[in-house]
């Protein structure tokens, strides 16, 4: 057993869901964009494929429910740490039965799960940054105050400050974790709030990788056995100005992502996938 | 005789009073002056037949019957409130020896009486303080005469009986006071005087008389009685031996010894004797030498308060006076929790830290997530019981372990799972895996306590290494870094933070919580203060040598910091001592002496910050009287101010803490005054708490006679009792900061309006003939000397500190805290100089009596100032009782005094103009004015900081009354004065503070002695304000039975809306 809070960004599966139909026109979106179906398909599977192939995790594909249009961002259903799963209550009453799938997946792979069957309360998974030492809830249109006291309850060795959004769909449409102790944020003046909120709540002290696009701030860090830092990012077609500043992570490996579909329905990098770490011996 | 009889068991209950009173007082002024001593017991004498004169006035109001005795009976029965228990087993003594013959009725009629009269008297003189002040003062005059003449007879037994007390200052003060009070009403100060002195005469020859007659009881009773005898010398030196005596006494009775038991973090008990005044550290060290315990700094006793509080046991305070009346039952436990424990150097410490988190872990009080409940567990498996053995350990071998709050079948089997796989883990290894998993959980020494923000909203107040947390339910809504905080700072209940500004702010901001009562909000500050001082600062904060005399109590953390003990545990060169790991019930093999894991974070780096360390504990309102308090002293006011406690001297509350006495009064008075103590105490830098301890359990009553009767020429007695009344609790911070309204009032018509502070100034005048600058000389009566004494005393309890970060220079610099039981208090703290060690029996820090030289400004300017009351011209004695008359009198007054500041230059001198008997007037309406402003001014900026932080606001209304009495001295007020000596005393009870200053002033050959008193009520509507009040006052009378009452100030503060924003 490892420590407590050792091996940030270790993982060993990760759980994906198929895109529905529904998403090019009945998802939410905060904008007003078509969505090219074709083309937000042949990006999903190159997503999974680099999870899949490139990284070597084992990947849960769960099948698409035309029902729930947004069911493909997946992060939103469930919040892992460790050995515990916390299924989530999604904000938008449309989303909430995405999280049963996400729930038998996860009981599957042999987490704790832990429901949010507070009435009250909402959480949505993008809201939710876990830095490896704590945690850090957005305040948003989608997240309140209730659904962050259970997520705090759920993993009470963490300390869980809330941080309010405003202007964003969740905490993480401009911010994630780039690296142990690296928070990756986007340079827009709400971002750059959110951030002093955040360094000013916490204990420890966080390295920052300012982007020029609060889009690209997104990212998803892993940290693999036989590969290292491992970095998906944004491609430079997207954000040529924040891509560069990726490429100065020399100890990482770099992974493009291209996105530029699924973010018209406010589809970020980390929506697409929950990252689980189960060791084979548990 | 017959009166004898009858009043000796009044008597006795008398004497017994006043010795306590005396060694109060005496303590802190007997080692310095003994030839002072002797000229103070003349006056004392004086005081004390003043008082038998005053008794026997005030009796025959009440009750025509019996007069003297009845008189005598009850002031003494009102002293005897406070008195302890002890001096009535004196009583009780002095009860069998003497009187044996006289009338029995008339005992027990005065008895009665004396009964009556302790409940009525207060309320009674309280009265004639107001409305019948008048007939009051006429009536004393009378019965002064009367009591002359009659006092030989009636008063002889009680002269014996004070005599007996050796004339302790509490009775004397008594009768002192209420002569002051009558003085005051009578607006014939001169006369008053004039009378006093005869009576005094009177009373010398009473005493004599009574000495021959005490000769003869006293042969009876015994050594006392016989010093006594000797003389008024004699009895100075009686009063100090009887101080001695007491001790020895106390010694006797009090060097009982009492049983500690102390619930070691194994769970098992430790007891231990200690003699009852022992201070916390005796027993603290004890504890850790029983545990072979060298890193003790990480550690603490606490104790649970009446309310089930936990509160830390203060290691330089005597431990009787923390506990009060709790059980002396403690529980050893982490106080710092280490952030790194791998950095502590002995395993054996790091051991008690892992029982301590056990402990944590299993209550709940540190919460964690299952698979860590488990993890945890099968380190502490490791650590107890030694490498997992399939034979031996089947699974009902943990069931003795609690790994959880709810401990389940699934937990313990993955707990003896996860133990299996730690084979060949040493204890020691097993225990620093243990606290490296243990130390990351959030919760890891975090000091919660419940409040409520400004929006009246439940949170939690987390206080830790690394600063202040705040907790919404279970999230984290708000942090503040050390770094980040300026100032800590308490109010009442409220607690403050003041924020430093941002890169992109300008302004500093205030954050405001609500604790549920000012106790919780002294509890958190304090623990701020402990916590910052401890884990940001390299060392302890230093004694503040500013100007500011900082008034208040000073509560620092006067232990070692985590750097300090680092580095001297980093000496520690002893083999690793060998310990049983007996916890949870279970006998585990030690295999101590495993290498020790280290595991380095030297992520919390001590006192090195961005931001200098340092932190401001002061209250804005208490900074700005204490500016204006040190422009006066500036020379002696060095001194850390009024760490000594001073109990008040009338107050008893010396006394009563040396005296052990099982009376709850008296415990309760005591534990309010230890409370005090233990603030001032706190804030005294560690050197002095010797002084002040040895004062503390010396009898202090002697040490006051002295001074005063000695060089002291002048005493001013100020009380200022201010009453605060929260509205509403919801997050009410309070702030307002309403214009006083000075409004000159009559004595008698000071009825306090729905106020809620009430802030009283009572200055007292005596005339006493001027003896030699040194107390040494014991001078007669006549002479004419002039002692100011401003007692202040502040009801409130602790209801205000602050704690200042200031950022330094760079460094680590040391915090200054200050507690500031109230805002005037906090001014008075400031004035604190040295105190030579004549006057200030209460404080016995004060003691020394190294003269500094001074001028002396008259203190009432300064009281005025800091009280924000108008003053009220002459009469003010009578008119201190006037507040109290309207206010029924609360039995309980406010312990803290503090010494004003403004013995210090020129003011003074005008405080001393004003002792010139004069009718009411509002002399000092500007310096009253600049006193309101100044405290206006600290409300409104604690008011504008709040409402721009999300701090309620609150209105409050303030009201300023001022009675002076006519001036006697008209020498010392144009006259610069050289200071003698200052003091602050301050005392905490429950709900009144009470700030003494004493400045003695050499003025043109003669010493003046000036004692301002401020008294702070705080409180909810529910306290009976006017009582505490009038308590307040009759006790400072009492305190300074020979001093007058020139002035008093009644500054009521009312919050009347709670929020707005």
């Amino acid at each position: 057993m490892a420590g407590l809070m050792s091996g940030f960004g270790s993982f060993t599966h990760a759980v994906v869901r198929a895109l529905p139909q529904s998403l090019a026109k009945e998802a939410l979106r905060t904008g007003s964009l078509e969505v090219d179906l074709l083309k937000a398909q042949e990006e999903h599977d190159k997503y999974v494929s680099v999870l899949k192939h490139r990284l070597g995790l084992e990947v849960v594909e769960l099948p698409a429910d035309e029902a729930l249009p947004d069911c493909v961002f997946v992060e939103d259903a469930a919040v892992v740490c460790g050995d515990t799963a916390l299924i989530t209550r999604p904000g938008a009453e449309s989303r909430r039965k995405e999280t049963e799938a996400m729930k038998a997946a996860l009981t599957e792979l042999g987490l704790s799960i832990v429901e949010m069957t507070d009435e009250s309360a909402t959480l949505d998974g993008g809201d939710v940054l876990f830095t490896g030492r704590e945690f850090f809830v957005g305040l948003s249109m989608r997240t309140n105050q209730r659904g962050a006291e259970i997520l705090a309850d759920a993993f009470k060795d963490y300390a869980v400050s809330t941080v309010p959004v405003q202007d964003r769909l969740h905490l993480k449409s401009f911010c994630s974790m780039a690296g142990p102790g690296l928070i990756a944020i986007g340079a827009s003046e709400a971002a750059q709030k959110a951030l002093k909120i955040m360094q000013q709540m916490s204990d420890h002290k966080y390295d920052k990788l300012t982007l020029p696009d609060d889009l690209a701030a997104n990212c998803v860090y892993m940290n693999l056995p036989s590969k290292g830092d491992v970095l998906l990012h944004c491609t430079p077609e997207e954000f040529p100005e924040s891509a560069k500043v990726f490429e100065k992570l020399k100890d990482h490996m770099l992974i493009p992502v291209s996105n530029q579909e699924k973010v018209k329905v406010d589809g970020a990098l980390t929506c697409c996938s929950v990252l689980v770490n189960r060791k084979k011996n548990i | 005789m017959t009166t004898e009889v009858g009043s000796d068991t009044d008597v006795k209950k008398e004497p017994e009073k006043v010795p306590e009173v005396q060694q109060q007082t005496d303590q802190p002024d007997e080692p310095a002056d003994s030839a002072a001593s002797a000229s103070a017991d003349q006056p004392q004498e004086e005081s004390q037949s003043a008082e038998a004169k005053s008794d026997q006035e005030a009796s025959p109001s009440p009750e025509p019957s019996s007069p003297p005795a009845a008189g005598g009976q009850k002031k003494e029965k009102g002293i005897s409130r406070f008195l302890p228990p002890w001096l009535k087993r004196q009583k009780s003594q002095s009860q069998d020896k003497p009187d044996e013959s006289s009338a029995p009725p008339k005992q027990e009629s005065v008895e009665v009486v004396k009964e009556e009269q302790e409940e009525t008297n207060q309320p009674k003189e309280e009265v004639d303080g107001g409305g019948a002040v008048t007939t009051s003062t006429e009536q004393t005059e009378e019965v002064k005469e009367v009591r002359e003449e009659s006092r030989a007879e009636e008063l002889q037994p009680e002269e014996k009986e004070r005599e007996e007390e050796k004339s302790i200052g509490s009775a004397d003060t008594q009768p002192v006071r209420e002569e002051k009070e009558d003085e005051s009403e009578m607006e014939e100060k001169e006369e008053e005087k004039k009378e006093e002195e005869k009576k005094e005469e009177g009373k010398k020859e009473e005493e004599k008389k009574e000495e021959g007659k005490k000769e003869e009881e006293k042969k009876e009773e015994g050594k006392k009685e016989e010093e006594k005898k000797e003389g008024k010398k004699e009895e100075e030196q009686v009063i100090q031996q009887e101080a001695s005596v007491l001790s020895t006494l106390k010694v006797n009775k009090k060097m009982k010894m009492v049983v500690c038991h102390v619930t070691l973090l194994d769970g098992s008990q430790f007891s231990c004797e200690v003699e009852k005044r022992a201070k916390g550290q005796y027993l603290f060290f004890q504890v850790c030498d029983h545990l072979n315990l060298l890193e003790k700094d990480y550690f603490g006793l606490s104790f649970k308060d009446n309310a089930e509080q936990r509160c830390w046991l203060d290691v330089t305070k005597e431990i009787k006076r923390q506990i009060r009346n709790s059980q002396w039952q403690f529980v050893f436990s982490v106080k710092f929790y280490p952030p790194d424990p791998s950095q502590l150097t002995e395993d054996i410490t790091r051991y008690l830290l892992c029982l301590q988190l056990r402990q944590d872990i299993a209550s709940g009080r540190l919460p964690c997530s299952f698979v860590t409940h488990a993890l945890l567990g099968s380190y502490t498996l490791q650590g107890e019981l030694g490498d997992h053995d399939p034979e031996e350990h089947r699974l009902d071998y943990i069931s003795d372990f609690q790994f959880a709050p709810n401990q389940t079948k699934e937990l313990e089997e993955k707990v003896v799972e996860l133990h299996k796989s730690h084979r060949g883990m040493t204890p020691a290894q097993a225990d620093a895996q243990f606290l490296e998993n243990a130390k990351k959980l959030s919760m890891y020494g975090v000091d919660l306590h419940h409040a409520k923000d400004s929006e009246g909203v439940d949170i939690m107040l987390g206080v830790c290494s690394n600063g202040l947390l705040i907790y919404k339910d279970r999230l984290r809504i708000n942090r503040f870094a050390w770094p980040k905080i300026l100032k800590i700072s308490y109010k009442r209940s409220n607690f403050y933070i003041k924020i430093r500004p941002g890169e992109a702010e300008q302004f500093e901001s205030t954050v405001g919580f609500k604790l549920p009562n000012h106790r919780a909000a002294k509890r958190v500050w304090k623990v701020c203060v402990e916590h910052h001082t401890f884990f940001r600062l390299v060392s302890p904060e230093q004694p503040t040598k500013t100007k500011f005399l900082t008034l208040g109590s000073k509560f620092r953390y006067s232990g070692r910091t985590q750097a300090q003990t680092r580095q001297a545990s980093s000496l520690i060169d002893r083999p690793a001592p060998a310990f049983q790991r007996t916890s949870s019930k279970r006998i585990s093999r030690s295999l101590d002496g495993a290498p020790v894991v280290n595991v380095s974070d030297y992520s919390q780096a001590d006192g090195a910050g961005e931001n200098s360390p340092a932190l401001e504990l002061n209250s804005d309102s208490k900074s700005q009287q204490v500016e204006v308090m040190e422009r006066p002293n500036a020379d002696a006011a060095t001194s850390i101010t009024s760490e000594t406690a001073f109990e008040t001297d009338g107050a008893g509350a010396p006394q009563r803490k040396d005296l052990d006495k099982t009376q709850e009064d008296v415990l309760k008075h005591q534990a309010s005054i230890s409370e005090l103590k233990r603030s001032f105490m706190e804030a005294t830098p560690e050197p002095r708490p010797s002084q002040w301890d040895k004062h503390l359990t010396g009898s202090p009553a002697t040490t006051l006679r002295l001074q005063t009767h000695g060089s002291l020429e002048e005493e001013l007695t100020s009380l200022f009792l201010s009453k605060a009344c929260f509205s509403g609790l919801a997050g009410s911070c309070s702030t307002a900061a309403a214009p006083a309204e000075s409004a000159e009032v009559k004595p008698e018509g000071n009825e306090v309006i729905e106020v809620v502070e009430e802030t009283v100034v009572i200055e007292e005048v005596v005339k006493a003939k001027p003896k030699s600058s040194t107390p040494e000389a014991s001078v007669p009566v006549e002479t004419e000397v002039k002692e100011e004494r401003s007692l202040s005393s502040d009801s409130e309890s602790e209801d205000e500190a602050e704690y200042h970060a200031q950022p330094p220079s760079t460094s680590i610099s040391t915090q200054q805290i200050k507690e500031e039981p109230e805002e005037e208090q906090e001014a008075e703290l400031s004035q604190q100089a040295p105190p030579s060690a004549i006057e200030s029996q209460p404080s016995a820090e004060a003691a020394d009596p190294g003269p500094a030289a001074e001028e002396e400004k008259a203190a009432q300017p300064h009281e005025e100032e800091r009280t924000d009351k108008p003053l009220l011209t002459p009469d003010e004695a009578p008119n201190g009782h006037a507040p109290q008359g309207e206010a029924p009198p609360s039995p309980q007054t406010a312990a803290a005094d503090e010494e004003e500041p403004h013995i210090v230059n020129g003011s003074a001198s005008r405080v001393e103009t004003e002792h010139l008997p004069q009718v009411i007037c509002c002399s000092e309406p500007p310096v009253v004015k600049t006193e309101m402003v100044t405290i206006s001014d600290t409300f409104a900026a604690q008011k504008t900081e709040i409402s721009t932080k999300e701090v309620p606001i609150v209105h409050t209304e303030t009201k300023t009354i001022t009675y002076e009495a006519a001036q006697l001295d008209g020498n010392g007020d144009g006259e610069p004065g050289v200071l003698m000596t200052a003091q602050t005393i301050t005392s905490e009870s429950l709900c009144t503070t009470t700030t003494t200053h004493i400045t003695k002033t050499l003025k043109g050959g003669q010493s003046e002695t000036r004692i301002e008193k401020r008294i702070v009520i705080t409180g909810d509507s529910d306290i009976d304000h006017d009582q505490a009040l009038a308590q307040a006052i009759k006790e400072a009378k009492e305190q300074h039975p020979d001093m007058s009452v020139t002035r008093v100030v009644v500054h009521k503060e009312t919050e009347l809306a709670e929020d707005e924003d």
